[in-house]
């Protein structure tokens, strides 16, 4: 880590103090279990992990928001803005040549107050550092395409699957293909579903899964055969909301075309309406702002409402430079039911040297 | 300077390798009494062989302590990283044949495909509070192949052996294990899901691409290698 990046970093963390956030500081060693439990085992080919004697498995931090979180939902008073800047570390198993330990700078808003107003300080908080570089900002909002998941004419128990793999793009496509009838059923779940007694011929069972819990899933898989599809027209929809990617002005009049179709989109299409205004009043020129709906969703992050990132024009092969977005969601994993509303984001000091040497 | 080939140092992999060899007319064999690891290679010159466990063959090959070495492909490709930059295959073997597989209760009648086995483990976790837990030692080729299974809600625990007998000792839910045969899966009331499984393995001669070669080195490559009946 290079003395330049760190003053970078601490001057970056000083503008975000001037804007008003107190500066925190977090352990690098995090507990693994939290870590695990809230981003599942993928996190493990990401994150370094390693043995304390006494705490058991534990994680150098991957990132400042879950304990930046924790923190703050223990003895933070609201409204609350913080601001970090410290080591990150990243396992590269597929891409050694990328950074395995490199700064963070983050800002992150606990404000509930006016959410669309929170989403665009922050996004502003980044826009600003960055306004002396050749950067493109895109921004995406991964609460239009749960709102429609939620609103989709199919059972609870179909939305909340697709709802579940919201984030895993290719999951999630082949859940709707196999609810809307588009990819046949797999010949063991027909013949499972045709026998008189699924449970002819079994085996005895051995482990901690329950009879009743198979007994559950077949009634599951049963009430799911005798559904029926999901009508082409919803999964066209779903389609037409993934599919957009635009300015914002351009994207927010096809999504309120959309919401014609489906009804319950039109509060977070006035979401994302007040936030366009949002981001107007501090500055930025909305009329030129990328938005995809689609983006975000791969990021291990928990996002699930407004997302940005922001990337070089000129080093088009660095990782994005900063990104962030809103993880209401996290802190109610978090916080076990109690939910706050949270949106941040995150600078990388060393690529923004890069860009400097570029020059 | 000599060219070093790594073999597996006992067992059935050991022997396989050395008839394979010998059907090309490189005679391996272990040197002195069966407690020493070492060897001799007849039938060409120049070429050294080192007797290794087949589990530090991938490690020794990527390192270019040895230029040939005979080991599985599950172990190339779990202990190395870009392994293909590291390692070139030469020869498939045709011996060592063994699956890398997911496996549940055989008795879990709604679970065959990756997509059970993820609806399996949302309710699992909900019910029981924790994540569906799968014993295995492969962690990153299990990890990889669960998550382009988009598979979630699941957890690896290490497994160093006797991996089949975790389910019914509670400690994890299903597994993911080398299996040749099936038989042990059966004994223990396992089945192996309805999906390509994780890797085909078998022996396999692989090259290494970091180790050095003088002149005489290379020449001798070529001449085992034109020997064998290979191409590079």
């Amino acid at each position: 880590m290079s003395l330049a990046a760190r003053d970078m970093a601490l001057r970056l963390r000083a503008g975000f103090a001037a804007a008003g956030a107190e500066p925190v500081d977090c352990a690098i060693l995090q507990s693994a279990e939290t870590l695990l439990d809230l981003y599942g085992e993928d996190i493990r080919g990401r994150a370094y992990v390693t043995a304390d004697p006494g705490r058991g498995e534990v994680m150098l931090r991957p990132d400042f928001t879950v304990p930046v979180v924790q923190m703050h939902m223990q003895d933070g008073a609201e409204p609350a803005r913080y601001t970090y800047a410290g080591d990150v570390f990243r396992r590269q198993e597929s891409d050694p040549d990328r950074a395995s330990e490199y700064l963070q700078v983050g800002y992150e808003v606990f404000d509930g107050r006016d959410p669309e107003a929170a989403d665009a300080e922050v996004f502003a908080a980044f826009a600003t550092p960055l306004a002396p570089y050749d950067v493109r900002a895109v921004t995406g909002d991964i609460g239009i395409l749960a709102t429609a998941v939620a609103g989709l004419a199919c059972s609870e128990r179909r939305r909340a699957a697709l709802m579940r793999h919201i984030w895993r793009p290719a999951r999630f496509r082949a859940l709707l293909n196999r609810f809307s009838g588009k990819s046949p059923v797999p010949p063991s779940r027909a013949a499972l579903l045709a026998a008189a007694d699924p449970y002819a011929g079994a085996a005895p069972l051995v482990g901690l899964r329950s009879p009743a819990e198979i007994a559950d899933r077949i009634d599951a898989l049963r009430a799911d055969a005798d559904e029926g599809p999901i009508a082409s027209e919803q999964v066209a929809l779903l389609d037409a909301i993934l599919s957009v990617r635009e300015t914002c002005p351009y994207a927010l009049e096809h999504l309120r075309d959309i919401a014609v179709d489906l009804h319950n989109l039109a509060p977070a299409v006035d979401r994302f309406d007040r936030r366009c205004n949002a981001l107007l009043a501090k500055g930025i020129d909305v009329d030129g702002l990328g938005f995809e709906a689609s983006y975000g969703r791969t990021s291990m992050e928990y996002y699930d409402g407004f997302v940005f990132g922001f990337v070089s024009n000129t080093r088009p092969d660095l990782p994005p430079l900063a990104t962030g977005g809103r993880y209401d969601a996290l802190t109610a994993r978090l916080g076990q039911g109690r939910s706050i509303p949270a949106v941040g984001g995150v600078i990388r000091p060393d690529l923004l040297l890069a860009l400097e040497g570029a020059r | 300077m000599s060219v070093k080939l790594g073999v597996p140092s006992k067992g059935r992999l050991m022997d396989k390798t050395f008839d394979w060899f010998g059907a090309r007319g490189v005679t391996l064999s272990r040197a002195g009494s069966d407690r020493e690891y070492a060897g001799a290679v007849e039938g060409i010159d120049g070429v050294e062989l080192v007797l290794l466990s087949a589990g530090e063959i991938p490690r020794e090959l990527a390192a270019g302590r040895i230029h040939l070495g005979v080991t599985g492909t599950d172990l190339i490709r779990e202990k190395l990283l870009q392994w293909d930059q590291k390692v070139q295959e030469l020869a498939k073997l045709g011996f060592g044949h063994a699956d890398l597989i997911v496996a549940v209760p055989a008795a879990w009648v709604d679970v065959d495909t990756l997509d059970d086995l993820d609806a399996a483990a949302a309710a699992f976790r909900a019910r029981h509070g924790h994540r569906l837990r799968i014993a295995t030692k492969y962690h990153r080729l299990v990890r990889d192949y669960l998550r382009r299974g988009g598979v979630a809600d699941y957890r690896l625990v290490d497994s160093q052996g006797a991996t089949e007998g975790t389910v019914k000792n509670l400690t994890a839910e299903a597994i993911a294990d080398i299996t040749s045969t099936g038989e042990t899966l059966r004994a223990n009331h396992l089945k192996v899901l309805a999906e390509e499984p994780v890797l085909r393995s078998q022996a396999t001669l692989f090259r290494s691409r970091t180790a050095s070669l003088s002149e005489e080195d290379r020449a001798v490559l070529s001449r085992l290698i034109g020997k064998l009946g290979l191409q590079t």
